[in-house]
């Protein structure tokens, strides 16, 4: 398993560094750089833009910036935003977790509610449940998410008035992040059950909206790899062997049709990671999508490199893992750990 | 049972917590996070809405909803018969705010009208390089070449030697830059090692008092139970950054939010139908306007600009692009701004004149030439793609034929100032109320060089007239020497002046006290919540 591990993190190490790459140089090629936006209409002293360059470190040769980068990034240090001079770091960590427990609800939601759908789709394959079910998925997947979002605050938040318009918390609960997470923060900070729901109250609608789209796309794969695993041989064994029908589908069908469902979830979860840039823009919600956005159309160079390959290396992270779960699940890969 | 128990619940519960907020808190729905909070590094509105207008006080300041220069900081000032010199008496007993990070000994004194300006002038100054060390605003006003020296005479006076006179200096120290910082605070940061605190958690003299900023989420400020010009009513402001303006919207209609910022031109009308909200608006300093690179043919001839303002018809972009909230321009700077010149006839929409003059300048065929559209929506042009297709259709009926060019944001704005453009949509917003704020700096020779005459402009009798106009201290004077000078812009027409935008906020109906300002600032110091 060790050795497992251990291979797996030095495939990483390439792929890093062409994201570092790709990251420093794609946007260094879109024109336009930041002294130029901070002094926006109103132009400039021209010895004024050479000092403010200077001052960023933009007047040095080019692969001199990138080398900078690379060593300080090997070292743990990132660079200062432009925009904010704090560390790439400090900020990157200050929104992550906001993504993270965006991200992880909306996944819940989607598994929790996609795998059934899934389920009951395929039991009643071409009938009335199966196309309903998989109409309404195929509807999901196609759902623009900034539009779904805006409809969702309008029923629930206007028509219904049940949940919050957007933001994480209500102004009145006084919470300090402790570890960003704010479903474990309301209680750290002894603000109490109150705010912990308030929390969930503002967690639902952003979670609907980001777990759309993984949760249609779970329920099809749910559907789709139980019919295949319900034509094996062993299956018609089991019926025959009188088992109820429920009992064929948990304990023989779906325990072997997890395997590519694991796989999807995991991918998913790379995917909600850039879902996540619309779906915090609704909501104000304040995380690391939101923040790369702005940092892009402000030209915030370290941000925008040094974001892109801390989140390349959280996704690289969660592959990781997930395909050791995918080792664990089945067990012909097992000996492979 | 049990489980549609628990969903029931957990409905109740969450029913129960939709937008909270307690009485004595006013919450500001605002557009976006702010980069830092001091006003002197920062050159976006907001970052300065909280920073500087919450926290800061200059020596001067804008009196309410007027860009009328006030006393603040400083009671009252002389300014010599040259015009360099400025003395300046400072308010006694006022203390700066008291935070997690620093309680004042001292009050506020000439020590820290000497450390404000000294840290963006002085090299040397232990925290000229703290933060990133760019001064834009400092710099754009010319303050470094401009203040000669700062002297104190004594704890609560002093002196400012300018090595030429500037009659819009006053003006310029109003601006949200010069905010007073406290020396005492600097050097104990500096002593304990994080002098880049003093950028990120701010002391002032101002209104409010800085609490905590959770990143893209929320800034926490409490009224200052000490400000000299008495305590504001409301006890807890909180700024929550919501970006989408037409969330805001839902957010001000839910109750979430007692004021936004901003409201989107497509909701103005279902906010003046809602009775719960009450919506304010002013006419905006700024101009949007159309320039023609003088330096290129055929726009090097004053008759084909001329002919491009008789061709566009202003009046119909008001309502296609405007949504109605803005007044046809005529003049570089705004109707409500000091020396506007109402006697200049503008140009009416006139195609037959339009014709003749092209004609005249021998392009009777018409020419081929391009059109940069604004890429970006702004209150002085929210839609500079569609205008750019109003103008082409416009401009086609006299035979120019228009390509319609357009490229993001930082390019739009690099190759503009390098003039690579023939037609060039863009707008101002200005800075401190004074008109040479708008004719100097985006019609000056010097603008010229600086990038910020996109007209490619330098015509000497206009540019004499504007330098005059800066040396000359009675407003009387001034107001003569810019009168004649839009008289000049209007005759030779480097641009064609679009539209004064209208600004607007929009709050709950129990609040009262807020006044709008002409620089789209936004202050809560006098507002009450009923």
């Amino acid at each position: 398993m060790l050795q497992f591990l251990v291979k797996r993190l030095l495939i990483a190490v390439p792929t890093l560094l062409g994201v570092s790459i790709l990251a420093f140089s794609l946007i260094r090629m879109v024109p336009g750089d930041p002294v130029r936006l901070l002094l926006g209409e109103r132009g400039g002293d021209p010895k004024v833009y050479q000092e403010m360059r200077s001052n960023l470190g933009l007047d040095r040769p080019i692969i001199e910036q990138y080398f900078l980068f690379i060593g300080g990034a090997v070292q743990g240090d990132l660079g200062k935003s432009i925009h904010s001079k704090q560390p790439v770091i400090k900020e990157f960590w200050a929104r992550f977790p906001a993504t993270v427990e965006l991200g992880v609800a909306g996944l819940f939601l989607a598994v929790i509610l996609g795998i059934p759908m899934g389920i009951v789709a395929a039991v009643n394959r071409s009938k009335f449940p199966d196309y309903f079910l998989m109409g309404g998925a195929l509807v999901g997947y196609s759902m623009p998410i900034f539009w779904w979002g805006l409809i969702l605050i309008l029923f629930f938040s206007i028509s219904l008035g049940i949940t919050p318009v957007s933001g994480r918390l209500s102004v009145i609960y006084d919470v300090d992040p402790v570890t960003g997470f704010l479903l474990i923060d309301t209680w750290l900070s002894g603000a109490g059950p109150a705010a912990f729901f308030d929390a969930i109250a503002h967690l639902a609608l952003p979670a609907m909206a980001l777990g759309t789209v993984p949760l249609a796309a779970i329920a099809r794969m749910t559907r789709s790899s139980l019919l295949e695993v319900l034509k094996e041989d062993y299956i018609r064994t089991a019926k025959a062997k009188g088992l109820l029908a429920y009992q064929v589908v948990t304990k023989h069908a779906l325990r072997n049709a997890l395997i590519p469902i694991v796989t999807i979830v995991g991918i998913m979860f790379g995917s909600i990671l850039t879902g996540a840039i619309l779906t915090e823009t609704i909501f104000s919600w304040p995380g690391i999508g939101k923040w790369l956005v702005q940092s892009v159309t402000s030209r915030d160079y370290p941000v925008i490199q040094g974001g892109v390959l801390l989140i390349s290396l959280m996704v690289i992270l969660v592959n990781t893992f997930v395909d050791f779960l995918y080792h664990v699940i089945n067990p012909t890969l097992r000996d492979q750990l | 049972m049990r489980h549609s128990f628990i969903a029931l619940a957990a409905m109740a519960v969450l029913a129960g917590c939709t937008g909270k907020k307690a009485k004595d808190t006013f919450v500001y729905c605002s557009e976006g996070s702010p980069s830092l909070f001091n006003p002197i590094l920062v050159t976006d509105g907001t970052s300065n809405d909280a920073s500087s207008r919450p926290i800061f006080n200059r020596l001067v300041d804008f009196k309410p909803g007027t860009t009328e220069v006030i006393p603040s900081l400083a009671t009252e000032w002389e300014v010599s018969q040259d015009g360099k010199v400025y003395t300046f008496k400072l308010r006694k007993g006022v203390p700066f705010h008291t935070t997690a990070d620093f309680t004042p000994t001292r009050e506020f004194n000439a020590d820290d009208v000497i450390f404000t300006f000294a840290r963006p002038q002085d090299k040397e100054n232990p925290y000229n390089k703290i933060s990133g060390g760019n001064y834009v605003y400092f710099n754009a006003m010319k303050m470094g070449e401009l203040i000669k020296e700062i002297k104190k005479i004594n704890d609560h006076e002093v002196q400012f030697v300018l090595t030429q006179p500037e009659a819009p200096f006053l003006a310029n120290l109003a601006m949200d830059f010069a905010s007073i910082h406290s020396k005492e605070y600097a050097d104990k940061m500096l002593e304990v090692g994080t002098p880049e605190r003093v950028d990120t958690n701010p002391v002032g003299t101002g209104p409010f008092v800085f609490k905590s900023y959770v990143k893209d989420t929320a800034i926490r400020f409490e009224a200052n139970k000490t400000y000299f010009a008495g305590t504001p009513q409301i006890n807890k402001l909180v700024f929550l950054i919501t970006p989408d303006p037409s969330v805001r919207f839902q957010k001000l209609k839910a109750g979430e939010c007692d004021f936004i910022n901003e409201p989107s031109p497509t909701d103005l009308k279902a906010i003046k139908d809602d009775p719960n909200i009450k919506l304010v608006s002013m006419s905006g300093l700024n101009v949007g306007y159309l320039s023609m690179n003088v330096q290129k043919k055929p726009f090097d001839n004053v008759k084909v600009r001329q002919a491009v303002n008789f061709a566009l018809n202003r009046e119909s972009y008001i309502d296609a692009i405007y949504f109605g909230n803005a007044k046809v321009a005529k003049n570089p700077i705004p109707p409500s701004m000091w020396s506007y010149n109402n006697e200049v006839p503008g140009y009416s929409y006139d195609i037959e004149k339009a014709k003749q003059l092209l004609k005249e300048a021998g392009y009777a065929d018409g020419f081929e030439t391009e059109l940069w559209a604004l890429p970006v929506s702004r209150p002085y042009n929210p839609n500079g793609k569609k205008m750019a297709e109003l103008m082409q259709a416009d401009l086609a009926k006299i035979g120019i034929k228009v390509k319609i060019v357009t490229y993001d944001w930082p390019t739009y704005l690099a190759k503009a100032e390098k003039l690579e453009h023939e037609m060039l949509q863009l707008g101002w917003n200005g800075d401190n109320g004074d008109p040479d704020n708008f004719l100097d700096h985006l019609l000056g020779c010097d603008g010229v060089k600086y990038g910020s005459n996109n007209a490619g402009w330098c015509y000497k009798p206009f540019d004499a007239l504007v330098k005059e106009a800066k040396r000359v201290t009675t407003q009387a004077e001034r107001e003569a020497l810019y009168k004649k000078s839009q008289q000049i812009v209007f005759e030779q027409a480097p641009w064609v002046p679009l539209a004064h935008s209208t600004v607007y906020r929009a709050m709950r109906a129990n609040v009262s006290g807020y006044t709008l300002s002409p620089l789209a600032t936004n202050n809560f110091d006098q507002v009450v919540l009923k």
